[in-house]
């Protein structure tokens, strides 16, 4: 073997980084952290922090640029726009829970199922997976939309299937690795049940990767239930959305830009934030990640 | 490498079949009358039987499923309850427009991308790491179509230095370049992060083997290093990653056609999902679950051809 | 035998490495010459320091890293010259040998295009040219068909192939220094036998002087003309192999060749072993390094640090017992 001294210098890089990360690193996790919370409370707190009613309309006002009455402006029916935003992050984050919600239940499920279920039940399953990576999410939303009527719903359902195969792959490999794991063969010679010994000994190792990717999907899901709903296939008016706004905002773009412009900055900043905050999960749970990537 | 190559094209071919039954299913799982719910209330008695007939609705549900399939199989997806012509014209007609668009795209992505990964990785845990890595990761989860929106206020709107809309008069190249930037600028920002994340982590990766350090004891430069000897192997991961970013990719462009009102899939699939033209929708979903996994087989094989190590075990 | 009268052609004066970050020195005072024509065997076990003065020589130690005292070639200290100028000297003055053959090589380029590169200091070459010496070098090395061996991968040859592979490309160099790190700890017995056999050749054929590193005194006592012994860090003596061999004067080279299984006559249940462990860099003792594990230290080895001193005609010892 080498001299550890020369070999390469891992130790030496990973305590760098961990000057940088204590100057840089940790700040902006921090703020993304603090970030994510105010949109958390925007969305718990709406009716109350909202300084107008996100439906009361006022002709009188409409299509106004931003100003001390109203901090964004009104659009076209001369509704608040910071109300509808603060209104619409309730909206967001609802979908994005539900909808990264439901991906984790379903591709947990799927995982458990193919990391106990034998090789060909884990072979049917891994290509169910695949074959859900390739159909292209938008388009795949467009045709079920068109059956299954646009509605929250049919929104959810959409993303929970197209996000499965995510959780799926961090399930699946967490149970093969403990079905090969000594200590779990030799709990089963002793007459432990897999279920229980996979739930028992895989969920903690589970929570951290788990968390990073929820975190990571969540800005994915904020730009799929925008996108749809600025197709109007998304969130049905009058329901406050991002992406609802930003289709009204595209209608005015040259009458009233500061709607689209105004409509489109949560959606900026929470998908920053939520991207930022899992780099900062992943390093903090990894450190040996060796920091962005 | 043969071998190779085929089990990737059996198991692409797999993926396709999977994909197309859950499409059935779902379609399937429909309460109600599925050709009056599919084809929505426009839809004529003849165009109802038709699909019918091509779902094979009279028939077991393994027969059905079965001829679901060997009509995808064979490009007939159908016919467009508006204009009465075969899908697949109209789908194969809009498709090279989008693919046009994701190409551009992505290309000028990774031009910038892939040298700034490498600038990234050659100075680790430096001021210029720092400042590529946080602009990166800024733009990463950007949706595509908001960058749309905010070029087409910024460049088009505001600025006029760009058109808003359409994709340039027919044969003339230079009004379709022009109509191309805004979009195609749209769909690569988020990539240009992905892919400079990608290459920096990868190159950081490969920077640490043993052969890197033979080169250097032979005084090879750092910088040829990681061009000549480094970068081959590091966009290995990076291709087999773009490869499976081909969906995001089209989702991202099928909405960035409809920001600027240029024809292609997204706009097509745009216009059938408000007139509940669901032919039409089912052959845009097949034809793009094709292309996904026409673009992992390149992927596969660009691998197979850059690493010798992967086509050999097969 | 007459080492004083000919010019060094490696010379290390007083030399200490301090790796980024860490608390203190991992190697510490190493002075020692290597003379034209001269085969040293730099010996000792894992974390002695043997690796990171090979890599402080080729100017390869990690970025940040710290070098005490002067570290000359022909003259010119390589520890303080610019890295350009520095690099230069790599794969034409100094060449290397690295301790893993399956890992050494780019796992995704053909061998001919790789032999190539390494000759890219060549520029009165043309390709053709520098492809034609590599193919020949690997005739020399003893590899059959070198045609064929130069459109291989690394992947599809064996340790053995690989490590001629190896050291054909130092010798395409025609190194004035070569320095082989554990060239043969990859490989199974049968191919280090053979390795050793090329390596025996190969040193023959550079016009300056080969540094051995190795944990392996057998190897030492095959290839090497002189033995440096270093223990944590430090150099703890040195001679020429034959008198270091018959009579090791530091209780530590002492230790070593009664733990070579070579040098053991009689049949043993078990290898002997030093009992103890090498002090970390930043937690050595107060005196002598090696007094914890010394069956032989007295007093004064717990306080007193002994100086590397001559201890008898071209060879030099740094223990108190030798000395006094």
């Amino acid at each position: 073997m080498a001299d550890s001294t020369v070999s390469p210098p891992v130790a030496v890089r990973a305590e760098r980084f961990g000057v940088l990360r204590r100057l840089f690193g940790a700040p902006l996790g921090a703020i993304a952290a603090i970030v994510v919370m105010a949109f958390a409370l925007a969305a718990i707190a709406a009716p109350w922090l909202a300084p107008y009613d996100p439906n009361a309309i006022a002709p009188v006002n409409r299509m106004q640029g931003p100003s001390g009455a109203h901090w964004l402006g009104t659009d076209q029916l001369g509704r608040d726009l910071l109300s509808r935003i603060i209104h619409g992050t309730r909206t967001a984050l609802y979908v994005a829970f539900a909808g990264t919600g439901g991906a984790l239940a379903v591709g947990m499920a799927m995982g458990m199922a193919a990391g106990l279920g034998g090789k060909v039940l884990d072979s049917v399953l891994v290509l169910f997976n695949d074959s859900i990576k390739a159909l292209p999410l938008v388009l795949f939303a467009l045709a079920l939309v068109t059956i299954y009527g646009a509605s929250m719903v049919t929104l959810i359902s959409v993303i929970a299937v197209s996000m499965a195969p995510g959780y799926f792959r961090v399930v699946r490999n967490q149970v093969m690795v403990l079905n090969n794991a000594d200590f779990i063969v030799a709990a089963q010679s002793m007459g432990a049940s897999r279920l229980r010994l996979a739930v028992t000994h895989m969920l903690p190792n589970l929570i951290g990767p788990i968390l990073v990717l929820i975190a990571m999907d969540i800005p994915a899901v904020i730009g799929i239930e925008s996108g749809l709903s600025f197709l109007g296939q998304g969130i049905q008016p009058p329901q406050s959305s991002w992406g609802n706004m930003l289709a009204e905002g595209y209608t005015y773009v040259r009458q009233a830009p500061h709607i689209a412009v105004a409509a489109g900055l949560p959606i900026v900043v929470s998908t920053i934030a939520f991207t930022f905050l899992g780099e900062a999960l992943r390093d903090a749970l990894d450190p040996r990640s060796g920091g962005r990537s | 490498m043969a071998n190779y190559l085929l089990r990737r094209v059996i198991l692409g071919l797999a993926v396709l079949v999977v994909a197309m039954l859950l499409l059935f299913l779902l379609i399937y799982a429909v309460p109600g009358d599925p050709a009056t719910i599919a084809l929505g209330p426009r839809a004529s008695e003849a165009q109802k039987a038709f699909f019918r007939e091509q779902m094979g609705l009279d028939d077991p549900l393994p027969v059905q499923a079965l001829t679901f399939l060997w009509n995808l199989m064979h490009g007939d997806f159908g016919t467009d309850i508006l204009s009465q012509r075969p899908v697949a014209d109209l789908v194969f007609a809009a498709l090279p427009k989008t693919i046009l668009l994701a190409v551009v795209g992505v290309l000028w992505a990774a031009v910038i991308g892939v040298p700034l990964g490498i600038w990234a990785a050659m100075r680790p845990n430096t001021w210029t790491d720092w400042v590529i890595g946080i602009i990166s990761t800024s733009v990463v989860a950007l949706p595509a179509f908001l960058t749309a929106i905010y070029a087409l206020i910024l460049f088009a709107v505001q600025l006029s230095w760009f058109p808003a809309i359409g994709a340039g008069e027919p044969g003339n190249y230079g009004d379709q370049a022009h109509h191309l930037v805004l979009p195609a600028f749209a769909i690569g920002v988020a990539w240009v992060g992905y892919i400079a994340r990608l290459v920096r982590v990868a190159m950081l990766e490969t920077l640490a083997q043993p052969h890197v350090r033979t080169y250097r004891s032979f005084g090879v430069s750092d910088l040829r290093i990681a061009l000549r000897f480094v970068l081959p192997i590091a966009v290995v991961p990076v291709i087999s990653v773009l490869g499976v970013g081909m969906g995001n990719l089209l989702s991202g462009a099928v909405l960035v056609e409809v920001v600027f009102s240029r024809p292609g899939l997204g706009s097509m699939a745009y216009d059938a999902v408000i007139s509940r033209n669901f032919p039409v929708l089912l052959g845009s979903v097949v034809v793009t679950t094709a292309l996904y996994v026409v673009a992992n087989f390149i992927a596969d094989a660009a691998i197979a051809y850059l690493d010798p190590r992967l086509a050999e075990k097969g | 035998m007459n080492n004083l009268v000919r010019e060094p052609i490696l010379s290390l004066d007083d030399v200490s490495i301090t790796y980024p970050g860490a608390p203190a020195p991992a190697v510490r005072g190493v002075t020692l010459d290597v003379a034209q024509g001269e085969t040293l065997g730099l010996v000792g076990e894992s974390g002695s320091g043997k690796s990171s003065l090979a890599a402080a020589i080729i100017g390869l130690l990690p970025d940040g890293s710290q070098i005490g005292g002067t570290v000359r070639f022909e003259g010119r200290d390589l520890a303080h010259m610019p890295a350009r100028t520095l690099r230069a000297l790599r794969g034409t003055e100094i060449a290397t040998i690295a301790q893993d053959p399956f890992t050494a090589l780019n796992p995704i380029m053909r061998i001919g295009r790789q032999l190539d590169e390494f000759q890219h200091w060549r520029g009165d070459l043309n390709r053709a040219e520098r492809r034609a010496r590599a193919t020949d070098m690997l005739a020399q090395v003893g590899l059959s068909d070198p045609e064929v061996r130069m459109t291989q991968y690394p992947h599809q040859m064996s340790g053995g192939i690989l490590q001629r592979i190896a050291i054909a490309a130092a010798l395409l160099a025609e190194p004035k220094l070569l320095i082989a790190d554990e060239p043969t700890t990859a490989l199974d017995a049968t191919t280090e036998a053979q390795i050793l056999g090329i390596m025996a050749d190969a040193k023959a054929r550079v016009r300056g002087a080969t540094v051995f590193i190795t944990h392996d005194i057998s190897v030492v006592e095959r290839l090497c003309d002189r033995v440096a012994v270093l223990y944590a860090g430090e150099l703890v003596e040195s001679g020429t192999v034959a008198q270091v061999l018959e009579a090791p004067k530091h209780p530590y080279t002492q230790a070593l060749l009664a733990c070579d299984p070579a040098r053991i006559g009689k049949p043993t249940r078990s290898l002997p072993t030093i009992p103890g462990t090498v002090p970390a860099p930043d937690n050595l003792p107060q005196g002598c390094v090696f007094a914890p594990r010394c069956p032989v230290a007295i007093e004064c080895c717990e306080t007193i640090r002994p100086k590397l001193e001559s201890a008898g005609p071209g060879r030099r010892a740094a223990c108190h017992l030798v000395n006094t």
